[in-house]
């Protein structure tokens, strides 16, 4: 038996978990939430996870029922994200592998989420659509990586939803995509906004830029309710995101699709994708919030496969990067 | 006629993307039936707005390569209700992406640059003369080439390329929009055919050479590049 622990803290949630040989012991979270209209800046992230990671990693071996004897690696997220609260999240994980005396292990934030959602779902080998507030991918496994098919050539889908949130003034409790995706479900008239797909690529920034002027216009107008607007934005962006998904689909010959990343937990996302799904007679696969939100377990499930298949980080390079494609990590756990 | 009486009774060949693909004798000739059906998953005004465009542009853009020598299949007929175009069908061909995958299949482990490289010299060379003319094709994958498979696959000159699937194309003579057209067929060529870096390569060379404004556009291509790695990628 393999036991690993996980840290993750790349953005506003701090999350440590712990996986036995597939199975999720503990997975406890904190997010760092901002008043309505405000983002999260990188310093006061790392000082909200300074704040709580003690508590959160004393939680995570209490609900696990573990000591760290039990232990046998730690993983925590290398990259990508805020580098501040990187920074934070590596250096107890590095504390904590030289008090246990255990082996180190940094894992790709993108592959976490790759790694859980096929660890939940069982999805064998799935065209993977990983949607958060930083990354916006389409990836499919061959030749020993996971190889980005299609992507944002500008902004990511989250950080377009996050600022259409704040330019309202939405609140940002629990998240602001949450609250914008309960929101739309009472709006019905669909408003028109640009619609950029280029090839396997999408673009946010031009609907990003034309919302941001147009919306607090057309709702001192009365035109539409602000429930219109996060209904239209919504049908708009998921249809961008289900249209490149089917493109990658067509063009690699697949017949399954995993949803991941904090978006993925949005039910109309998943509900779009179902329907692409059935007419093309594929099969789709998505997780709750618990694992489609950044975690710690997620660092750990990866962290595990990395770890069986022989990869340990030396502390001299335990370090953090802001920037880390998913295409550049060696998979050497799948065939 | 009715188009759907045709579709009823062709063979459909695949499900892409976008279209059920048909194939069908029209009029005596042996036709491809694209037919761009409603996607439920979207919202009835985006998809109806979406499907007319895509119809409207990629009849229009075939035109302006037809008319401009560069190859791609002519447009027989086309119905704006039921969106329908109906194509010439390159008979006997194979898609780039299929021929390169099985030479690379066949001399493996051995280096197959020098058997793909006379097409990726054609490749860069067609391109050039498509944005040439101001058409961005907006969906460049090694799918969307199609191979006629008579000729000799060793000499440049003598391969029969035709670019197919107009559906995301627009006419634009801006050499950003020409820039982001390459870097999407980067994208494609190199997470589909991994460990080609060299083949893509030589495609641009024979893009720059051949076209007559490449230099703006190659430049611009260096910056898209640029935007996608210096994008930031919090979790």
């Amino acid at each position: 038996m393999t036991v690993v622990i996980g840290f993750e803290g790349s953005a506003n949630k701090i999350g440590i978990g712990i996986i036995r040989d597939g199975e999720v012991l503990s997975n406890p979270r904190r997010t760092y939430i901002t008043p309505p209209g405000q983002g999260f800046l990188p310093s006061e992230t790392a000082r909200h996870h300074r704040g709580v990671i003690l508590t959160v990693l004393k939680e995570a071996l209490e609900q696990a029922a573990l000591t760290p004897a039990d232990i046998d690696c730690v993983a925590y997220t290398k990259g990508p994200g805020m580098g501040a609260p990187l920074l934070t999240v590596a250096l107890v994980a590095r504390t904590v592998a030289q008090l246990w005396g255990r082996p180190l292990v940094g894992v790709n934030h993108c592959i976490g989420h790759v790694e859980m959602g096929r660890l939940i779902t069982r999805a064998h080998n799935p065209t993977v659509l990983y949607v958060s507030g930083g990354n916006t991918q389409v990836i499919a496994y061959s030749e020993r990586r996971y190889r980005i098919f299609g992507e944002t050539i500008d902004i990511a889908v989250g950080n377009c939803l996050d600022r259409f949130a704040r330019v309202i003034k939405i609140s940002n409790d629990p998240s602001p995509g949450y609250n914008i995706e309960q929101m739309a479900k009472r709006g019905s008239q669909y408003v028109e906004l640009p619609y950029t797909v280029k090839g396997m690529d999408v673009s946010f920034s031009g609907i990003q830029s034309y919302i941001e002027e147009a919306a607090n216009k057309m709702l001192a107008s009365a035109q539409c309710t602000a429930e219109d607007l996060c209904f239209s934005l919504q049908e708009t962006l998921f249809s961008m995101l289900v249209e490149i998904t089917e493109r990658a689909m067509a063009h690699c010959g697949s017949q399954e699709v995993l949803i991941v990343g904090g978006v993925g937990c949005n039910l109309r996302l998943q509900e779009m994708m179902g329907v692409m799904c059935k007419e093309r007679g594929a099969k789709l696969f998505a997780t709750d919030e618990r694992f489609c939100i950044d975690n710690g377990a997620m660092i750990a499930q990866a962290g595990w496969e990395m770890f069986r298949s022989g990869q340990v980080t030396e502390l001299r390079d335990s370090w953090i990067t802001q920037r880390y494609r998913t295409d550049e990590v060696e998979v050497t756990w799948r065939d | 006629m009715a188009v759907s009486n045709f579709l009823s009774k062709g063979s459909l060949l695949k499900q892409g993307a976008e279209a059920r693909v048909y194939r069908d004798i029209f009029l005596g000739k042996s036709t491809i039936i694209k037919e761009r059906f409603p996607k439920k998953y979207r919202h009835p005004l985006l998809d109806e707005k979406l499907t007319h465009r895509r119809t409207v542009q990629e009849v229009r853009s075939i035109q302006r390569c037809r008319k401009a020598g560069i190859p791609t299949p002519v447009v027989y007929f086309v119905d704006y209700t039921s969106h329908c175009i109906f194509l010439e069908d390159i008979a006997d061909s194979v898609t780039v992406r299929d021929h390169i995958v099985s030479t690379q299949h066949q001399s493996h482990p051995s280096p197959t640059l020098e058997h793909l490289a006379p097409l990726a010299v054609k490749v860069g060379q067609i391109l050039a003369q498509m944005h040439d003319e101001d058409v961005v094709h907006g969906d460049l994958t090694t799918s969307n080439m199609l191979l006629r498979r008579n000729g000799d696959v060793e000499d440049a000159s003598e391969l029969s390329l035709v670019l197919i699937d107009f559906g995301l194309s627009y006419i634009s003579g801006l050499p950003e929009d020409k820039g982001v057209d390459l870097y999407v067929l980067e994208k494609a060529f190199l997470s589909t055919h991994p460990n080609t870096e060299a083949l893509f390569q030589k495609l641009l060379e024979s893009y720059t050479a051949s076209s007559k404004k490449s230099s703006a556009v190659i430049k611009k291509l260096d910056e898209v590049r640029l935007r996608g790695r210096k994008r930031s990628m919090v979790g």
